[in-house]
């Protein structure tokens, strides 16, 4: 009989499952149980750019691309960066990928030695950790403040730098904060690592969802450019999750590394998925504002009906969750939202899962229909007052 | 004054609140204002999306070319006014192009419509021609699709 146990990796072994998974097999057995705990956008993907898809298939696109991935798509994404947000880099310095995610896994193994340190502001998304961890690296958490809404501040990354940090983690706008980092805060970050050799990973998937003001990259300030490597992706922008596309930019030395992994690991991101996502960047600047204008209706909506229940809620700049605080029931965070999803049936995702410094608070998608929030927002308002008495 | 109306046309049954949530603007602007654009006529009503075809209603519809010699003096706006009173047309539009009036008529069935293109439409004077197109299904109206798609399978519940 074979251990499997005793012969896995240690490594992979060490990850921790995502806490909330027994959360979602209640969930799976409940009627008329409402979910607001998807990060994902409730559209649809744009019709034109589903057609690109679907007219790619019909004209026979269905090998292998190159491994960075077509070149007229990366030509678009070099002008849509440049367009979108005054990003310069080089068809040449950007390669298509499966997701941000894969982008974010690729950045992570081509810059790490064993031992090597990543600084990760939390609460964030959840894969930063475990693909440190995976590459032979040590995540050090930051764990960000709801009174400084939750940005990366200058002393907490200099308390966190050490000679053995090589990346540092920039997770903004903030999934599941909301929280951006402004032009000053970056410039901020920039006098810390002036003088290391810290490079940054950008996270920038959510950059087309900001609200009042427009997305500040790492690439646009001068001094961190040549140290930023940037993630983006269609999922958020787009609404094209399942399509599994987003791109990597950087130096071209460290492209062409990073080329390896993925020409290894995956060859090259679906054929289809690239030719839809070029008439997504080409005419898809529309999409991406009535779907940012929806977005920021339910944003205000769900802000007031919170805070109308008495909640603190920091008002988020960015992506498409809430994230209010819901200490002080002398309930954590898990408690919380497991009693709420049992007693109310609705799904929203205790601050834990989202790494140290979530606790206390719980992470609640706006990107649902308005009928849904107000549905939530008036259990919460019934399981509060039962909380209260 | 615009955001609150695609809002409404968005969804009418939004209440003052939840727009007023929406777009950050006061409540009772945002009674104040609905109210105005009722009074000057920029909201002309309110009324359901329904698809009668899932119902045991007998409906047909009907979209008629109108050809017409214009009036002197009115234009097209007097024999507009002859066509739209009627009950049974539930749009007029005025076009460009090789027809004049665009009219969207409803009734019971092919016959009632038919009587009432020959016996009421037709013979309106400055009517030239008309032709009749029966509309056999109805697949999106007002932006939304009527067809229902079924939901993804199998959709990740965590991210």
């Amino acid at each position: 009989m074979m251990d499997y146990e005793r012969i896995m990796s240690r490594r992979v072994k060490s990850l921790q499952p995502s806490g909330i998974r027994k959360f979602f097999d209640i969930l799976d057995t409940m009627q008329g149980a409402i979910s607001l705990g998807i990060g994902e956008p409730d559209f649809v993907t744009p019709w034109h750019i589903r057609e690109a898809g679907v007219y790619s298939l019909e004209q026979g696109y269905t090998k292998y691309t190159s491994n960075a991935g077509l070149s007229r798509l990366r030509a678009a994404a070099s002008e849509y960066l440049k367009r979108r947000f005054d990003i310069d880099y080089k068809p040449s310095e950007i390669f298509i990928t499966v997701g941000g995610s894969e982008a974010i896994d690729l950045c992570v193994r081509a810059m790490l030695n064993p031992g090597d340190e990543v600084v990760i502001p939390v609460p964030s998304f959840v894969c930063y950790g475990p693909l440190v961890t995976m590459a032979g690296g040590v995540p050090v958490y930051v764990e960000t403040k709801a009174e400084n809404e939750f940005r990366l501040t200058a002393d907490e990354l200099r308390g966190a730098i050490t000679p053995r940090t090589k990346l540092l983690v920039l997770p903004y706008p903030n999934n599941p904060t909301g929280a951006i980092m402004e032009r000053a805060d970056l410039e901020a970050v920039a006098e810390v690592l002036r003088g290391t050799d810290v490079m940054i990973l950008s996270d920038e998937i959510y950059a087309e969802l900001t609200y009042g003001q427009k997305h500040v990259s790492p690439c646009n300030i001068p001094e961190l450019s040549e140290r930023t490597l940037l993630v983006n992706g269609f999922s958020k922008a787009f609404a094209m999750t399942g399509w599994r596309l987003g791109y990597v930019c950087g130096p071209e030395r460290i492209m062409k590394q990073m080329l390896k992994i993925h020409q290894y690991g995956i060859m090259s991101a679906p054929t289809t998925s690239q030719y839809a996502a070029i008439e997504a960047l080409r005419n898809g600047d529309g999409d991406i504002e009535m779907m940012r204008d929806s977005y920021d209706k339910r944003r205000k909506l769900m802000l007031k009906g919170l805070r109308n229940l008495g909640l603190t809620c920091f008002e988020p700049r960015g992506a498409f969750y809430m994230f209010p605080q819901i200490g002080g029931f002398g309930l954590t965070s898990e408690e919380f939202c497991t009693r709420f999803l049992q007693e109310e049936k609705v799904a929203i995702i205790p601050g834990t899962a989202f790494g140290p410094g979530g606790e206390g608070f719980t992470r609640i998608c706006y990107a649902s229909s308005v009928e849904n929030i107000e549905t939530a927002i008036s259990r919460l308002g019934a399981f509060l007052e039962r909380l209260r008495s | 004054m615009n955001e609150i109306l695609k809002l409404l046309e968005e969804d009418s049954r939004y209440t003052p609140a939840q727009i007023a949530a929406m777009t950050g603007k006061d409540e009772q602007y945002v009674r104040d204002t609905v109210k105005r654009c009722e009074e000057e006529h920029i909201i002309n009503g309110y009324t359901t999306l329904v698809d009668w075809d899932r119902t045991s209603e007998e409906a047909v519809t009907a979209f008629i070319e109108v050809k017409i010699t214009p009036q002197r003096d009115d234009g097209y706006d007097r024999i507009a006014r002859r066509i739209y009173q009627y009950d049974e047309v539930e749009s007029l539009y005025l076009m460009s192009g090789s027809f004049d009036f665009s009219v969207i008529v409803t009734g019971k069935s092919l016959r009632e419509v038919s009587r009432f293109v020959s016996e009421k439409l037709a013979p309106i004077e400055g009517v030239t021609s008309t032709a009749t197109h029966f509309i056999m299904k109805r697949y999106k109206d007002k932006h939304r699709a009527f067809l229902v798609e079924p939901e993804q399978e199998e959709r990740t519940l965590f991210i």
